[in-house]
């Protein structure tokens, strides 16, 4: 079965999905765009009908610390990041969906009604990060054990140390 | 005579709870109804095992507790159909009673599935009607690692996620930061990195072929498959100086050149690999009870594989021409002559010839890489990444400064982002790269295709037998490093 007759089939072009949204210029992927919250899944799902088959790869950012990184005009910088990268097959395109969400309420929609393999990734975001996606059937954690406290992949939360000796300690001698 | 017989049962019972009715009376408990006594005590059961084990939630469900959606999911109706043929209850059987089917545990300790995967599975006698893979028992927080490495040292880390494939982790990993960077790597570095990938892609495939083996109960392809990998292990203690979690593909190039005599070391590794897959064939493709297990066992569709985003030889069974080597080059495979396996039914069967050939087609593209070996350098000559020779350190005072600035602090990496994949033996590995401009990866995200991969097992496993559950999981290839980093 080759590419072409293994997906839906209603190609379209990809700047032709919601022209109105926010977009930079990159070097690795043909399309970055910057969508806000209320159109994500809106865009995720036009980019999928213009033959985006499959959805390779979905994780999410804590900018806490990094505050000044470049958008395009009109997007205000939130303090999380949704990272969807979209893989055509039939075009041997990539397409990267950037979506800012707010410390105070880090809700999205899920993709998994659009592409059912996000459903692991969504879980490990909200796992690592703690984004909630809403209407994902089973979002529960995936990595860390089920009564873990936070989320570990956030930037306020430490990383572990062991206190090194690096002088011979006063033993009990 | 049935009458005769239940009533005998019938009396049986009686007399068995009305001894239990006595016990539970002198306990003082209630004794309204000897059932509720006895599924409270099922209940109390149940609550100290799922705190003894805190995976509560992430369990598989009984059906009744259990939403649509979720129980679609888990009997593997993957594809997102019209409204119309949106459930079909004979395919979710949706009607089935929970006293119809039993929910048992397979792993983590399970020794065939490949790790600490734990799979929870519903039975209807010994088919397999839902499927659950329960992760996170091999966790380290790679990711999290990676944020307090600075770049110099993060190939250290990531190289121990796959621990099949280390160097193709290490390779994502270098191209990645090379492509914030923007250096431009000398050709021997790029045709080295190749060499090395597919030497690793022949003993990913050939541990894969010993454990499925393995798993088949065929115990000889396991001693071979260990023993050929062997060679090739041998050959990158040669190289990088360990068989495993080398830390040999660093960014900027890699760490060593290729030692002296390396063609004849490749020569003997090809003609003997090469010459032995055909012995394999022999042992198994050929083989009535081999094939017997693996044809029509474990059957995808190319459209199921999208939806759930497979890549890797996965994909390639159900006749999906996708590898990144041809689709979108990286390094020089652009320059190279080979051929995209693929299968057609996407069952067991095909994976296993999808793998089988892949070895063949790695053993191709190496000899063409050894003849074709540029000479030069092996990385970069820009001292602000990669470090000086160690002769240079005692002469030249500018040397030794820039050989202490990349150990301590490491190189900076401009401002960006950037999302890179290849194709490792189990699918596209992919590296989502964030950087603000310190020596240190301010995000770091590993897309494992084993991760991936494993969400295809309910589909896979439903409707199968149990006694086939192993086989599947097999030929998936998961590397639980890699799963849960």
């Amino acid at each position: 079965m080759s590419i072409e007759s293994a997906t839906a089939g209603q190609a379209g072009t990809p700047s032709s999905v919601l022209p109105d949204v926010p977009r930079l210029p990159d070097r690795s992927v043909s399309q970055l765009a910057f969508p806000p919250r209320e159109r994500y899944a809106q865009m995720v799902r036009a980019f999928r009908d213009s033959g985006f088959e499959t959805c390779a790869d979905l994780c999410a950012v804590d900018y806490l610390t990094h505050p000044g990184r470049s958008l395009p005009d009109g997007v205000k910088a939130e303090r999380f990041e949704v990272v969807v990268n979209l893989l055509s097959l039939s075009m041997r395109q990539r397409v990267r969906i950037r979506v800012q969400v707010p410390e105070s309420d880090p809700v999205v929609s899920t993709l998994t009604d659009i592409y059912s393999g996000t459903d692991a990734m969504e879980r490990e975001a909200f796992d690592m990060v703690g984004i909630i996606f809403e209407g994902h059937p089973d979002l529960t954690r995936i990595l860390m054990p089920e009564d873990w406290e936070g989320h570990p992949l956030r930037k306020d939360y430490g990383v572990g140390r062991v206190p090194v000796q690096f002088k011979e300690a006063p033993g009990p001698r | 005579m049935s009458d005769h017989d239940d009533a005998g049962n019938d009396a049986g019972n009686d007399e068995h709870e009305l001894v239990e009715a006595e016990f539970d009376a002198d306990e003082g408990f209630d004794t309204e109804g000897f059932r509720t006594v006895g599924q409270e005590r099922h209940a109390t059961e149940l609550v100290a095992l799922v705190a003894e084990t805190s995976e509560g939630a992430q369990e598989l469900q009984p059906r009744g507790d259990t939403g649509s959606g979720e129980l679609r999911r888990e009997v593997g109706a993957v594809l997102r159909l019209p409204e119309g043929n949106y459930i079909d209850p004979n395919d979710i059987d949706i009607e089935r009673r929970d006293d119809e089917t039993m929910i048992i545990n397979m792993g983590p300790q399970h020794p065939s599935t490949h790790g600490v995967l734990r799979l929870m599975l519903e039975l209807d006698g010994e088919t397999v009607l839902r499927t659950k893979p329960i992760i996170g028992y091999l966790h380290t927080g790679m990711e999290k690692t990676g944020e307090e490495l600075t770049y110099v040292q993060g190939a250290t880390n990531v190289t121990r996620m796959d621990y099949l494939s280390p160097l193709t982790n290490e390779l994502v990993f270098s191209l990645a930061t090379e492509a914030l960077l923007g250096v431009d790597l000398p050709p021997r570095a790029v045709w080295i990195r190749m060499l090395m990938a597919e030497l690793q892609r022949v003993s990913s495939h050939l541990m894969w072929m010993a454990t499925n083996g393995m798993d088949l109960g065929s115990t000889s392809m396991m001693i071979y498959g260990f023993r050929e990998r062997e060679m090739v292990l041998s050959f990158f203690e040669k190289t990088t100086g360990v068989r495993m979690n080398h830390n040999y593909i660093r960014p900027g190039g890699v760490a060593a050149d290729l030692p002296d005599g390396w063609q004849d070391d490749i020569a003997v590794i090809c003609d003997t690999i090469l010459v032995r897959t055909f012995e394999y064939d022999e042992l198994l493709t050929g083989q009535p009870i081999f094939r017997e297990r693996t044809e029509a066992v474990g059957n995808l569709t190319a459209e199921e594989a999208l939806a759930l985003s497979v890549t890797g030889p996965v994909l390639r069974s159900t006749g999906v021409p996708w590898d990144l080597r041809r689709t979108m080059p990286y390094l020089d495979y652009d320059k190279l002559d080979f051929d995209v396996i693929v299968g057609s039914y996407g069952d067991n069967f095909d994976r296993y010839s999808v793998r089988l050939n892949e070895i063949r087609e790695s053993i191709k593209m190496i000899r063409q890489i050894a003849d074709r070996m540029p000479a030069g350098d092996y990385r970069v000559q820009d001292r602000k990444v990669t470090p000086p020779p160690r002769a240079r350190i005692d002469e030249s005072m500018e040397a030794l400064i820039h050989h202490f600035k990349i150990f301590t602090e490491g190189f900076r990496v401009p401002e960006g982002e950037v999302y890179l994949a290849i194709e490792s033996p189990r699918g596209e590995l992919g590296c989502y790269m964030v950087s603000d401009g310190t020596s240190k990866p301010y995000r770091m995200h590993i897309r494992g295709p084993s991760f991936v991969n494993l969400q295809a097992l309910p589909v896979l496993l439903r409707g199968g037998l149990m006694a086939d559950a192993v086989a599947v999981i097999s030929s998936v290839d998961p590397v639980m490093g890699e799963v849960d980093r």
